[in-house]
């Protein structure tokens, strides 16, 4: 018996998975976290992996709320501890009263443990060489064992998970039969030797409702389908490159020609990404709806690229997958980086509008909705997912799409308003939006052509260095920038239960989490106004929010509060009245963090000044 | 890239060709190339071989990167659309328009810093994708618009203006297309028009990636003694392998191909080219052979030009993708998105 009272918990824990990269253990586990949302209980799993194939440490985590709190909690109530090289770190991390579950097959010695927990030992590789000869089979069904005994100790429903692993091996018995068998040899050890079940345990619920599990990169891939996207260039990098694959399933299966069985897209893998882009701005500049996805360093090698759709005023979509940086930074690892780097990229004076889906739901949305904004605005557009949105499942409101909606492809003079008449200057700005109108290649014998090109130019795309041209034409995509304002998905903004001066900004994969640490921060006795800020450039909204509160945290996933720094530059703000509220180790932001760095700072302004508080 | 427009009048009796085009509806902007720039004369060459093959200006996209030879495609077709995009870079913004719209003309425009130093890559890859164009470089071995750097190109032992010798290796763009697979590849001069106007009409009736690198002497910075992309040197050192003529399949043209002497090449799309040899044995079918003529003739000192290889059965990158034959820039919403009652299913199936 630990010296500490065991956790007791329903439907409420955190399990976190240790194994070896190339175990073949992330089927497994994931079936767990699909297997409790059968139950109905929501759940948050979130993989953490080495940038290697095969031999270094993988996490995998699984939060189990059924209050649907999806954001990362922090701690570990137990631990499945597969990997002797992360031993001592994943014992440690163990919350007191907690549990380690492991393959008990060689002794251990009592210094390995902690007085504190629970330690439950299952003979796993015992049980997987008395049954399997074959060492690759030894190993796989090692992680369906444990997953059995789990059931058992979690008081988990098999039937759910046989159900799915019928799902998994449809039409393939052979492997749906081990699998189940395998499932039911450690769940029946377990309840023949173990105490079951434990204190931590699940029951059925019913607080999954309609909510589907999706993977961010995925769900941004099918935005793109939805949105039009014909044209895909990209090159492989983490965290990114699951959306090309995605994109590259979805088309296989929803966009060839019933008929002729030919396909209704183009996906090209590019030598780099200096070339992905430039295929996404040559296939734009020629109407057609194009992407590339790509993080952090990609995005370094594009900014010349995106520099050209800026000034020559060409739509692209980028959907950029954050990762920590600077350089080749952490790979495999989370962060909102990416923020200056974007708003900004490029050299001479340059703007981009950027999307900050917080979910997968605004993945699809957000995603299918950046084609629109690209070729409306005729510019660059960021979607701005990040590896902790992109690489994990997540719950969320189900997809959805109005079947009445019609692309907006933005202000295209065709051969017949050409014919009519109409003046075309490329650089025109006819409505004073700062939008001109473009001509696709091809479209009229003797009108409407015109040379793209990075150099100046003036309203009808002459070539031209006089600074008043110049002038002119960079103060007409001011306006343009000004106009996208009202285009962009809104920021969302969310009142405390009392009138309070203090407010909070966050955006994208922070969002489960900062709605968490509200309620944390609750209890501690601390109001908050919140806004949720979806895109840049800032709605006007933004500046009323800053008005409105003495001072805002801005929390985010990065070293120098980029966000803030991007609010103080836009808005003209004073930037003491931002409070930067920053977490950048790499690992998800978690509700507990935001709650005590909020918390504390917000005890700290009780008895010190505003300006030294914050400085 | 001119200040000064181009007067519109023009004799009525210009001569037309069968869409009714006269050669000024092939031309561009006055050009603002020093006075003789062999760059120029490619102008000419394509201006001539639009107006032969009687295309219709507007449905060629003309693009290039940045530098003296990429400046080029705002002095010829002015009715067509033009992208003079960034350096080294025009492969992969033709890759994506062609991706868009297959139906059109793709010229791509380039020179030998662009394609061989910058643009390596782009040049090798869309190559080796087999992307439907035409694509030129305007080769001086020189960077005219910095005032005469070494390119890539310039062979080692040959002198800038400065009297600086060269000492790095020149890449030879023709035998690194034969090596990556292009379809048609060729090379020409630009004070050479009869060989290099056939050369061009026939690269763009060839259906995949067609390569001409054409000597192109920059007379600012690399036509001196001690060049070997000079005037001189080239003339002196061209051994052409062949001329050539270009018949378009749908109409009978008369040509001079006396029996024995011309071969008909009969391209992917129904046009013929008739090689007249110079060389009795040169096959402009052997990949290999080709390599292989190219590196004996290089070993002594002499510049091959004509056509040195083609497949007549070339297919292109959108073959390669089994794209729909509809241009990807025409479908909306109606052909593209799989609508609500598909994303139910998929939804569904997310539980």
């Amino acid at each position: 018996m630990p010296d500490k009272k065991p956790i007791s918990s329903v439907n409420d824990f955190v399990v976190r998975f240790a194994n070896v990269n190339g175990s073949g253990s992330a089927s497994a586990n994931e079936m767990f976290a699909r297997a409790i949302l059968r139950h109905g209980v929501p759940v948050s799993p979130r993989n953490i992996f080495p940038s290697n194939i095969q031999g270094l440490p993988t996490w995998y985590e699984v939060r189990v709320t059924e209050h649907g709190h999806l954001g990362a909690r922090g701690g570990v109530d137990m631990m499945v501890a597969m990997n002797p090289q992360t031993w001592d770190k994943d014992v440690a991390g163990i919350e007191p009263g907690g549990y380690l579950f492991y393959d008990s097959t060689k002794p251990m010695p009592s210094t390995k443990f902690r007085d504190d927990i629970t330690v439950i030992g299952v003979p796993l590789t015992a049980i997987t060489n008395s049954t399997y000869t074959d060492p690759r089979q030894r190993q796989l069904f090692k992680n369906i064992i444990y997953l059995g005994a789990l059931s058992a100790l979690l008081d988990m429903d098999p039937k759910l998970i046989e159900q799915l692993i019928g799902e998994q091996y449809k039409g393939k018995e052979k492997l749906l039969s081990s699998n189940v068998h395998a499932l039911h040899l450690g769940r029946d050890w377990a309840l023949q030797n173990l105490k079951c079940p434990l204190g931590l345990r699940v029951k059925k619920s019913d607080k999954v409702g309609d909510r589907i599990f999706i993977e961010g990169n995925s769900a941004a891939a099918l935005g793109a389908v939805y949105g039009g996207a014909t044209v895909c260039a990209w090159y492989p990098i983490t965290p990114s490159s699951s959306v090309a694959e995605a994109f590259t399933a979805h088309c296989k299966k929803y966009r060839h020609d019933p008929e002729t069985g030919k396909a209704k897209y183009a996906i090209v893998q590019g030598e780099d990404e200096l070339a992905s882009i430039g295929i996404v701005i040559g296939a734009s500049w020629n109407g057609a709806r194009a992407f590339t996805a790509t993080s952090g360093p990609g995005i370094s090698l594009m900014t010349e690229f995106i520099g050209l759709s800026y000034f020559a005023e060409i739509p692209a979509v980028i959907m950029n997958i954050q990762r920590a940086g600077p350089s080749t930074g952490m790979p495999t690892r989370t962060q909102q980086c990416d923020i200056i780097a974007c708003a900004y990229a490029s050299h001479g004076d340059t703007k981009h509008v950027l999307l900050f889906p917080e979910d997968p739901a605004e993945a699809f949305e957000f995603a299918a909705a950046a084609f629109d904004l690209a070729e409306r605005l005729q510019t660059t557009i960021f979607l701005m997912l990040d590896l902790d949105i992109g690489m994990n499942h997540r719950l969320c409101r189900p997809l959805k799409w109005d079947d009445a909606k019609q692309y907006d492809r933005g202000k295209v003079m065709t051969a017949e308003m050409l014919e009519e008449g109409r003046d075309f200057g490329r650089y025109l700005d006819v409505d004073g939006d700062g939008i001109p109108y473009r001509t696709y290649p091809g479209t009229h014998p003797t009108k409407g052509s015109y040379f793209t090109r990075g150099t100046s130019r003036d309203r009808y795309a002459r070539y031209s260095e006089e600074g008043t041209v110049y002038a002119d034409n960079m103060q007409r995509l001011v306006r343009k920038f000004e106009t996208a304002q009202d285009l962009v998905p809104r920021p969302l903004q969310a009142n405390a239960e009392r009138p309070t001066k203090y407010g909070v900004i966050y955006f994208g994969s922070t969002s489960p989490a900062m709605d968490e640490a509200i309620g944390l921060l609750e209890a501690r006795g601390h109001q908050l106004d919140r806004l949720r800020i979806r895109a840049f450039p800032f709605h006007s909204s933004v500046a009323s929010f800053l008005a409105e509160h003495d001072f805002v945290y801005v929390v985010e996933q990065n070293r120098d509060s980029q966000l803030r720094q991007l609010i103080v530059n836009e808005n003209g703000i004073d930037p003491v009245r931002l409070v930067p509220i920053v977490h950048y180790d790499g690992s998800p932001i978690t509700a507990r963090f935001i709650a005590k760095a909020i918390g504390d700072h917000q005890d700290h302004l009780k008895v010190t000044p505003l300006r030294k508080a914050v400085s | 890239m001119t200040y000064i427009a181009k007067p519109k009048f023009h004799h009525p009796g210009l001569k037309k060709n069968e869409l009714g085009y006269t050669h000024r509806d092939y031309e561009g902007k006055i050009s603002t190339l020093c006075a003789g720039c062999g760059h120029d004369s490619i102008t000419a060459s394509i201006i001539e071989a639009c107006y032969e093959l009687s295309i219709e200006p507007h449905r060629v996209a003309k693009i290039s990167g940045i530098g003296c030879s990429s400046k080029t495609p705002d002095y010829f077709l002015g009715n067509s659309h033009g992208f003079n995009s960034v350096h080294g870079r025009m492969p992969s913004v033709l890759t994506g328009a062609n991706l868009a719209n297959r139906d059109l003309i793709y010229l791509g425009v380039s020179g030998d810093g662009d394609s061989a130093s910058i643009g390596f890559g782009q040049f090798a890859h869309s190559i080796r994708r087999g992307v439907n164009m035409t694509y030129i470089v305007e080769n001086n071995g020189v960077y005219g618009l910095t005032k005469g750097q070494f390119s890539a190109t310039a062979d080692r032992g040959s002198k800038s203006k400065k009297g600086v010798t060269n000492t790095d290796n020149a890449i030879d763009l023709v035998a690194i297309a034969l090596q990556l697979g292009a379809t048609f590849v060729a090379r020409s001069f630009s004070g050479d028009k009869t060989q290099l106007v056939p050369l061009i009409a026939a690269a763009i009736r060839h259906k995949g990636a067609s390569f001409i690198d054409v000597i192109s002497p920059c007379i600012a910075f690399n036509n001196h003694a001690g060049s070997t992309k000079s005037f001189d040197y080239v003339r002196e050192h061209n051994d052409a392998v062949n001329r050539l003529d270009v018949l378009v399949g749908r109409d009978p043209i008369a040509v001079d191909y006396a029996p024995g002497t011309v071969q008909v090449v009969e391209q992917h799309d129904g046009s013929k080219i008739a090689l007249r040899k110079i060389d009795a044995d040169y096959d402009p079918h052997d990949r290999l052979g080709a390599q292989t003529f190219l590196q004996k003739h290089a070993a002594k000192g002499q510049i091959v030009t004509g056509l040195l290889y083609v497949d007549p059965d070339a297919e292109d990158l959108h073959e390669h993708l089994n794209t729909v034959e509809t241009p990807l820039n025409t479908l909306e919403a109606d052909t593209l998105c799989p609508g609500s009652a598909v994303l139910d299913k998929i939804n569904a199936s997310l539980r």
